[in-house]
């Protein structure tokens, strides 16, 4: 039997627990659009996400097909156009929704697509055959320069749009990769570091606690670096510390008040922290057991404007309770594994670094979009994979899905 | 690359496994927090319940008078609100609702889309009486989604005696809520916000910052009560103010004022230029206007003749008349082209040629030769042509601009009129299309012609003349310091000498002597005659004014008081006994003397009050006493 799936699904066990999550977010996106007063958008969303998922399907059965070294060969074709549509995007790009704001979609009349949805792929096939072609080992700064850049080089035009979530989607991407290339643990702490002093910086003190580590562990480490890098380390922890306050006041409000209600959500409970405290009323009220299938009643009075989209989670926890929502997280937590797991078995370095590159991805997005629902994370406008509603969302997840597929059973 | 060796990549993959783990683990517990152990507070009581935000209205700030008075305050008001639900229910509950509440077919409509497109509550009357909150409550379950909200309703104690400087409140358009001076934090539909005055000036301090407690709700849409969850923000009381103006003498005015006429008084404090009163006549009663004013009251405000919403003492332009020969003389002592003590060529005879017409003097009789303060006690007109002349017109309009004739004081207003003059010659062209001839300094050395002051300009002007000849920009709030000034830049023996003019118009004699004597306190002044298009075309008659200051005899000035009465006919019967009662009752409250209502000596002549105190001051007896 499972010989006959794997005829069409290659990797059975993976693809068909997708399979499954995405008609449960299709389920659920139906529930979501169930509310008291009807809305033409949300209400026949789950029908457009059934069309997309159907034509995801059919572009998964021919990409699967795709031999391993044409993908290879297409990641630097990809990379670049997909630079230049980003590039575009901020030129033509409109908002959506409740995103309207933020310049990240191109329209092109007949269907709308976000341009970053194909930049984290190609971006890490590029990086994964940069790294995989690479013999000597990861070990000093100088040699994460490549890879950084050309994540950096995406991850800068996202942030322009201003498009945060994304953005951090892209650090997934370069952290999960370098590590499968054999980067040193701590060497990924240095690259790190200067990012962890800005959020430090807020305190005096406690930064100056954290620059003397800082150097001290530098000094331990000082046989694996090069003496310059030791120096642009520190001098790079100091430039952010400078530029902490500046960058904090550049922010727009509604982006500070994300940061600010993630720390306190009743700092603004009118604005940014009315919608964790909605959701987190919404899981609360779903209790153990949860209030049933399209029954949520927070959900039905249209709590959040992005129950169907961002806070989809929340619509889970409502209506399905604390064993749907654990039960979700453990078919998330079982798809993430399978994929480390299918790298660990395959041999070709390209293929391992590619699935570990789509793995970043989809953490970071589960962990952001389920974290934030419930207040772990502060607010930042990223899907669920698989489950949120968006129709080439779920399309290029699915692109994902046969590339990961592919490069994992080619042997 | 290591990548290829299978144990490298299962060292590898084992971090990556602990790294799923501890994220996944992370997020079941939050799940398990909220959902098993936290499921009190977080779980709504009722399958069918939810919550729901709603502000808490906080109180608007108190406005005070400089003696602690409360001129604004609040009382406790209701406000009915529709909770959203279906829009269907929304409206059948407002259809029922109509039976009870004063709400039309287009009220409704309005209330359904404002709901359908927010999403959120709707005000339905901001301000309902008791007995329509008490007939909604006995049927609540009538009304789903029916919520009454406590909130603050603004008071004026003062009514009509303080209308134009206090302004009024009332709820916010959505015309101001996209102005940047609502910003969103802090403002939204169905707020109460200043509209005018000193309640729109200072709206900012006074509103205060809006609560938000959450409440749970039944899906018939009644309160359950508050949300466990999530604790609530009481927000912050609006800041209090305290004013400048004193109550009691503002009330005065109100009562003093002749009630047909219409007019404006504006009192100073020489010391700081805090405004003391700031009275336009007629009033209204701000009061009408909170929680929206009823459009026949409206429409009656507006229609009215007299324009009551009108505040005269700092939007009203008036051609400033014979106050302004002051101005002329200071600008002729300073440029030195007349001395105190000289007489003008032509002695006054009732009017002078010159050009080629005749300008009349106001006293055909004549005034003879005079000096500057007997031209001035006399308000001879055939003196200041003459004086204006040696000024000449460009002189004239450059002092004139100089010292601010064509600008506004800078009051602590949302709005206030710039008074008009000609800064050169251009202006005529501009406006008349004519290049003015040297004779229009004669009509602008009397005060006339292209020049219209506000009562507060002219209020300032002589708040110059009772201090060093500077003069702040008048204040309304207290302790403020709104930094704009203006000087007359004169010498002090000008100013003397300027002053000496005034005391001429009210002593013995003098044009306003019998209005403006007093028993305990020294006025000096200028009376003014505001010819304007219908008086000269003897329709009308001319506006009265009387400007000037008072204080104890022989000292500094404690008082500057302007006062207009429009087509009063005459300064020195009509504005200038305003002045001094005004004056009489700010210090005699000052310096504890009880007040009474008879208090000029015209007021002791005409009910034959005898006058010691002016026998002795005016008529002192010659022989030694015994």
């Amino acid at each position: 039997m499972i010989k006959v799936l794997d005829r069409w699904a290659v990797d059975s066990r993976l693809v068909f627990t997708i399979v499954g999550l995405s008609v449960f977010g299709i389920a659920m996106i139906y529930s979501a659009g169930a509310v008291h007063i009807p809305n033409p958008v949300t209400d026949s969303a789950w029908l457009r996400q059934s069309l997309w998922f159907g034509l995801a399907l059919v572009a998964f059965t021919v990409l699967v097909r795709v031999p391993l070294r044409w993908i290879e060969w297409v990641a630097i074709p990809a990379y670049v156009i997909s630079i230049v549509l980003l590039g575009i995007t901020l030129i033509i790009g409109t908002g959506v929704g409740t995103a309207v704001g933020v310049r990240s979609w191109i329209d092109l009349g007949f269907i709308g697509f976000q341009p970053s949805e194909i930049a984290k792929l190609a971006t890490v096939l590029v990086v994964a055959r940069v790294l995989s072609q690479r013999e000597a080992p990861l070990t000093s700064l100088k040699d994460l320069l490549v890879p950084a850049i050309l994540v950096g080089l995406p991850l800068g035009l996202v942030m322009l749009q201003p498009d945060l979530g994304t953005a951090i989607a892209f650090v997934g991407i370069l952290f999960a990769m370098l590590y499968w290339a054999g980067t040193p643990v701590a060497l990924l702490l240095l690259v790190a570091s200067p990012v962890i002093g800005l959020f430090l910086s807020y305190d005096t003190r406690i930064w100056s606690f954290y620059i003397i580590a800082l150097i001290g562990f530098l000094y331990l480490y000082r046989y694996r670096l090069f003496l310059f890098e030791s120096v642009a380390l520190v001098v790079a922890n100091f430039a952010s510390a400078t530029i902490s306050r500046p960058l904090w006041n550049s922010l727009a409000t509604y982006q500070q008040n994300r940061i600010l209600v993630y720390l306190d959500p009743e700092v603004d409970p009118r604005g940014a922290g009315y919608q964790i405290i909605q959701s987190k009323v919404a899981i609360g009220s779903g209790g153990v057991m949860g209030q049933g299938f399209t029954l949520g009643s927070q959900k039905r009075y249209d709590f959040l404007p992005e129950q169907h989209t961002d806070f989809i989670f929340s619509v889970v926890g409502e209506e399905l309770g604390f064993l749907g929502a654990a039960l979700a997280i453990s078919v998330f937590t079982y798809v993430l594994s399978r994929m480390v797991h299918l790298a660990e078995k395959s041999a070709d370095p390209f293929a391992g670094l590619v699935l570990l590159g789509i793995f970043g991805t989809w953490l970071v997005h589960i962990f952001v979009n389920i974290g934030m629902t419930v207040g772990v994370l502060p607010i930042t406008g990223i899907p669920l994979p698989f489950v949120s509603y968006g129709g080439t969302f779920l399309f290029m997840s699915w692109v994902a899905v046969a590339v990961a597929v592919r490069v994992a059973h080619e042997w | 690359m290591n990548l290829r060796m299978p144990h490298e990549r299962k060292r590898r993959a084992l971090g990556v496994y602990i790294a799923i783990a501890v994220v996944m683990a992370a997020l079941t517990v939050a799940f398990f927090r909220i959902q098993v152990l936290g499921s009190s507070t977080w779980e709504l009581r009722a399958e069918s319940n939810r919550i729901r935000q709603l502000p808490i209205p906080t109180s608007r700030g108190i406005i005070y008078d400089r003696n602690g008075q409360i001129l604004a305050d609040n009382v406790p008001g209701y406000a009915i609100t529709l909770l959203p639900g279906p829009l269907d229910s929304a409206r059948a509950t407002l259809e029922r609702m109509s039976d009870y509440v004063e709400i039309s077919e287009p009220q409704i409509e309005r209330v359904v889309s404002t709901m359908a497109r927010f999403g959120r509550e709707v005000i339905v009357d901001a301000d309902a009486d008791f007995q329509v909150i008490s007939a909604l409550e006995e049927r609540r379950a009538e009304f789903p989604g029916l919520y009454i909200e406590m909130r603050p309703r603004r008071r004026y104690l003062v009514r009509e005696a303080a209308a134009h400087v206090l302004g009024y409140v009332g709820e916010i358009t959505g015309e101001e809520l996209s102005l940047s001076a609502f910003p969103e934090e802090r403002y939204e539909q169905g707020m109460i916000v200043g509209k005018g005055g000193i309640e729109k000036q200072y709206e900012a301090l006074l509103q205060g910052r809006r609560g938000l407690k959450y409440v749970e709700f039944d899906a018939r849409g009644r309160i359950v009560g508050d949300f466990a969850g999530v604790s609530t923000d009481p927000g912050e009381e609006g800041g209090e103010l305290r004013l400048n103006i004193d109550l009691e003498l503002q009330e005065w005015i109100h009562q003093i004022f002749p009630d047909s006429m219409a007019g404006a008084v504006v009192a100073l404090d020489p010391d700081d230029g805090g405004v003391l009163a700031l009275y336009s006549a007629p009033s209204f009663d701000p009061n009408e206007f909170v929680g929206g004013i009823e459009q026949e009251h409206w429409n009656a405000l507006n229609t009215d003749e007299k324009r009551p919403l009108f505040d005269r003492a700092v939007l009203g332009l008036y051609p400033p008349a014979s106050t302004w020969k002051l101005a002329a003389a200071g600008i002729a002592l300073d440029l030195g082209v007349v001395t105190p003590d000289e007489h003008m060529s032509v002695p006054c005879n009732g009017g002078w040629f010159y050009g080629d017409r005749y300008w009349r003097c106001h006293d055909a009789g004549g005034h003879g030769y005079q000096t500057l303060a007997e031209a001035i006690g006399n308000s001879c007109d055939v003196y200041f042509y003459q004086l204006g002349l040696r000024i000449g017109l460009d002189d004239m309009l450059r002092r004139a601009t100089n010292i601010g004739f064509s600008r506004q004081c800078g009051v602590d207003l949302p709005q206030e009129s710039r008074g008009i003059f000609p800064a050169e010659r251009e202006w005529w062209n501009r406006n008349f299309n004519y290049s003015p001839s040297q004779g229009e300094v004669l009509n602008l050395a009397i005060g006339q012609g292209p020049n219209s002051q506000t009562p507060l300009k002219v209020a300032q002007f002589y708040l110059a003349l009772a201090r060093n000849g500077s003069a702040p920009a008048p204040t309304i709030a207290r302790g403020i310091d709104l930094g704009q000034s203006w000087s007359l830049d004169l010498e002090p023996e000008h100013i003397e000498a300027l002053r000496e003019g005034l005391r001429k118009v009210t002593a013995p004699g003098g044009t306003a002597h019998f209005g403006t004597a007093l028993e305990h306190w020294e006025v000096i002044g200028k009376t003014g005659t505001g010819e304007h298009a219908l008086s000269q075309a003897e329709l009308a008659e001319p506006h009265a004014w009387f400007a000037g200051m008072a204080g104890r005899p022989g000292e500094a000035p404690e008082i500057v008081v302007a006062v207009i009465v429009e087509y009063g006919a005459s300064g020195s019967a009509m504005a200038a006994p305003i002045m001094a009662k005004t004056a009489d009752f700010y210090l005699r409250k000052r310096y504890g003397i009880p007040i009474d209502s008879v208090q000029t000596y015209r007021e002791h002549l005409l009910r034959g009050i005898p006058t010691p105190w002016y026998s002795a001051r005016y008529a002192p007896r010659t022989e030694a006493p015994q």
